[in-house]
């Protein structure tokens, strides 16, 4: 089992959850799997091609998965896989 | 919706607005969460990370900072409820952008910074279909005696 710490904002989606344990192969396989699990969380880490939303980072412990092999990037049962958000907004287009 | 905001850390935060004029001004708010009520007792002052050009309409806080954020938040004892930010010359409601980018749960807290004047905050929580935010109540307590600013230049 590979651990996944989800991000505060998203824990009200996971049963209050931090840590989850998951598994599969690769990335993409933990992601599939976390849906599974909790489907609430889809809308805000997919849009609505289904490719993940630009804020959504995934760390392969300390390694950003867009410097390994992306959602393609293996995963072990010792490795530590973290959704991590950037933030961002501003005002440009506001009514 | 309420989010309890100590009037010290609100200034500052207004301050931290008006010192980014014209461009964005953004960090990450701390404290504790009770069901519908948040309340701030930390901020971190983060660098915008957008390249010049776009600052004066556009923030962004990098993964990086995010994951330091959290653990700063873990090692107080405390989470990270939001994130605050400044709108130059701009209403404190938020954009179709703000929407596009913002994660559910969080309280945002925008400022309206009019020609360096820091005009009042808003604050407001998206909606579970990402759909509009909704405006939160901002309850503004009398400045604590304790410190409650952490100030740094970013991760």
């Amino acid at each position: 089992m590979t651990i996944l710490r989800i991000p505060t904002p998203l824990r009200p989606y996971t049963g209050s959850n931090s840590e989850i344990e998951i598994q599969g192969e690769n990335v993409a396989e933990a992601m599939e799997q976390l849906i599974q699990l909790y489907p609430a969380l889809k809308p805000h880490l997919y849009n609505e091609d289904g490719q993940l939303r630009p804020f959504v980072n995934l760390f392969l412990n300390e390694n950003n998965i867009k410097d390994l092999q992306g959602l393609d990037t293996r995963i072990a049962e010792s490795d530590r896989l973290m959704l991590i958000p950037s933030i961002a907004g501003g005002c440009l287009d506001v009514a | 919706m309420t989010l309890e905001v100590d009037s010290k850390l609100l200034s500052q935060i207004h301050e931290h607005g008006q010192a980014a004029y014209p461009e964005e001004a953004a960090g990450i708010l701390l404290g504790k969460a009770e069901g519908e009520r948040k309340k701030v007792l930390r901020r971190l002052e983060l660098i915008n990370a957008r390249e010049d050009a776009a600052r004066h309409n556009r923030y962004l806080l990098t993964a990086e900072d995010y994951l330091q954020s959290e653990r700063e938040a873990t090692l107080q004892g405390l989470e990270v409820i939001g994130v605050y930010h400044s709108h130059p010359d701009h209403p404190n409601r938020p954009s179709d952008f703000d929407r596009e980018w913002a994660m559910p749960w969080f309280s945002y807290l925008i400022t309206s910074v009019e020609e360096g004047q820091a005009l009042g905050s808003k604050a407001w929580q998206l909606v579970d279909d990402r759909s509009h935010f909704i405006e939160e109540t901002i309850e503004i307590t009398p400045a604590s005696t304790r410190e409650t600013i952490v100030e740094r230049a970013g991760c």
